[in-house]
């Protein structure tokens, strides 16, 4: 063999040695072509069905614009909790000890966990007006169930482990020497934080925040029991397709959840793109 | 030399009590609250509440559809990683991105592309139809719905781990002259079984759970097509909270359950 080809095709002919290519990769695609990609397909043809004119009149209807804007903005708000939130729980989970820290880690994972409804079923119990923290809260002027707040409390609740743990492995990954030599160097704790972690983590973080508010806007068991569901007001545009489809109106439905599908497709490239460099980001670190 | 003081001292004490005030509140409350109402009415409530016949049902129903689909994905999940991390190959990296696409996309939205392809008006509604099968508003489309939703879990488990050991044990074996199915069963399986293990119980967990998806195909019929997770919502619209919240805490149970199994399948891979 000339030394060209071991280093060219060298490596793919060491990983091809090994059996079960074939078998595993047929398997692979059959799988993913009739459980994934076929049904999403029938979603697509449905919608070159309705034709570009119908689409347009159905996703720029006032209801479906009112629901896509709520949304957005609920996603929005739950996102930007979530980025302070998770990053602080990374953050204490990482690099400090203290008693009960498994238990914190473990709870972590409770959102993914807990069935989305059960969750929705007990925030809506908690922050109603005779629930533990709506009895305080609603004296005080601030009602969460049946608004915006509401809708994002869920989401909030059921998008954080996304940001916790794309970040908690890079910050244990992270080189403590930077940091001393920040500290030998005199740089307040704050400055430590801003000029060396935090580059470190960015990618990581905006990757795991972009998770979150995709998996925001298509969540909908937790938030159909806090919402109250009110046309221009609290309805989502995941229960408004579910509605139409309640009425037979398949366009309607297939239109909106069309919507839906492309904002998570980019989303999804985004967010693979953000992980990439998080990577690239975690080689060339020293 | 003066000692470096360690950075942020007070700094500690204020994050750690923020991070545990937060969960507490935002976490930790949600799930107490579950058992503190299903408990409400006290134990012979909960008992009757959970020994209905329509909850025995659709702990039933929840119960087979993750029997059929656990397994399913745990093989997909096997078949992917082996496929993805030991081999190299065109288009290797799209497939990594479709295989996430179940995670990215909503389970409504999974609801209505099963519809449009299996419902009545669906692409194979008249072909279904003309051949009396019935897949949407029955166990079928239940099941399809929610392998579609957990497809991920096992593979996303299994995948970085296999990435990271490399395949220089199983080129050995080969070299030892074992087959393929010898070759996973005795090097690449022991190395992979509690990334394994904690996928499938990360599967269940979901499996059981699912709402969204389930709840756009399974036509809500009482006693027939209810899952647990959509007896929960029902029970809550029929202004039976206690019910509800009994109902919700068994799943509660399978949640908390499955977060003990991943803490000690964390320990073992550890070890």
């Amino acid at each position: 063999m000339t030394a060209a080809a071991t280093t060219q095709a060298g490596p793919i002919r060491a990983k091809r040695v090994l059996p079960g290519f074939t078998l595993s990769l047929g398997t692979t695609l059959l799988y993913l072509t009739l459980i994934v990609l076929i049904p999403v397909l029938a979603l697509i043809l449905k919608g070159a069905e309705i034709g570009p004119q119908r689409f347009w009149a159905i996703v720029t209807s006032p209801r479906a614009v009112a629901a896509f804007q709520i949304t957005l903005i609920a996603a929005g708000i739950a996102t930007v909790f979530n980025a302070i939130y998770g990053l602080l729980m990374a953050w204490v989970l990482v690099r400090y000890e203290f008693r009960g820290k498994r238990i914190l880690d473990a709870l972590m994972d409770m959102p993914f966990a807990l069935p989305t409804a059960v969750a929705g079923l007990s925030l809506t119990a908690l922050f109603s007006a005779n629930g533990w923290f709506g009895s305080v809260l609603h004296p005080a002027g601030i009602p969460v169930v049946y608004t915006i707040w509401g809708i994002a409390l869920a989401m909030a609740f059921t998008s954080v482990p996304f940001v916790v743990r794309t970040v908690q492995p890079v910050l244990e990954d992270m080189d403590p020497a930077l940091e001393q030599a920040a500290v030998t160097l005199g740089a307040r704790p704050w400055t430590i934080f801003s000029r060396v972690v935090f580059p470190a983590i960015l990618p990581a973080w905006l990757a795991g925040c972009t998770t979150a508010f995709a998996r925001s806007l298509g969540e909908f068991g937790a938030i159909v029991f806090i919402a109250g569901n009110l046309p221009f007001q609290t309805e989502i545009a995941a229960l408004l397709a579910f509605i139409r489809l309640e009425e037979f109106d398949y366009n309607g439905a297939a239109a909106i959840a069309l919507v839906l599908l492309g904002f998570a497709l980019v989303l999804l490239v985004l967010s693979n793109l953000l992980q990439n460099w998080a990577a690239r980001h975690r080689e060339a670190a020293p | 030399m003066t000692p470096v003081t360690p950075p942020g001292a007070g700094a500690r004490r204020l994050l750690i009590g923020l991070a545990v005030a937060l969960t507490l509140v935002f976490i930790a409350a949600p799930l107490v609250y579950i058992f503190v109402r299903a408990f409400a009415g006290g134990w012979q409530v909960y008992a009757a509440n959970i020994m209905h016949p329509a909850t025995l049902h659709a702990i039933w129903l929840t119960t087979i559809t993750a029997l059929i689909v656990v397994p399913l994905n745990v093989g997909f999940g096997i078949a992917a990683a082996w496929a993805v991390a030991k081999h190299r190959f065109p288009g290797r990296g799209i497939l990594v991105t479709i295989i996430e696409i179940p995670f990215s996309i909503s389970p409504i939205i999974a609801g209505i592309c099963y519809l449009l392809l299996y419902g009545r008006q669906g692409l194979l509604g008249p072909w279904l139809q003309a051949n009396d099968l019935q897949v949407m508003f029955a166990l079928p489309g239940i099941v399809l719905v929610t392998m579609f939703v957990t497809a991920p879990f096992v593979a996303r488990e299994v995948l970085p781990l296999m990435q990271a050991q490399g395949s220089e044990q199983e080129q050995a074996a080969v070299t030892l002259g074992a087959n393929g199915w010898q070759i996973f069963r005795r090097v690449t399986l022991p190395n992979i079984r509690w990334a394994l293990l904690y996928g499938a119980v990360l599967c269940t967990a979901r499996a059981v759970g699912e709402f969204g998806g389930v709840s756009v195909v399974s036509g809500n019929i009482r006693g027939q097509t209810n899952t647990l997770p959509l007896h929960v919502e029902l029970l809550f619209n029929d202004l039976n909270a206690v019910g509800a919240f009994a109902a919700a805490s068994t799943l509660t149970l399978i949640a908390v359950v499955a977060l003990l199994l991943k803490a000690a399948l964390e320990g073992r891979r550890a070890a």
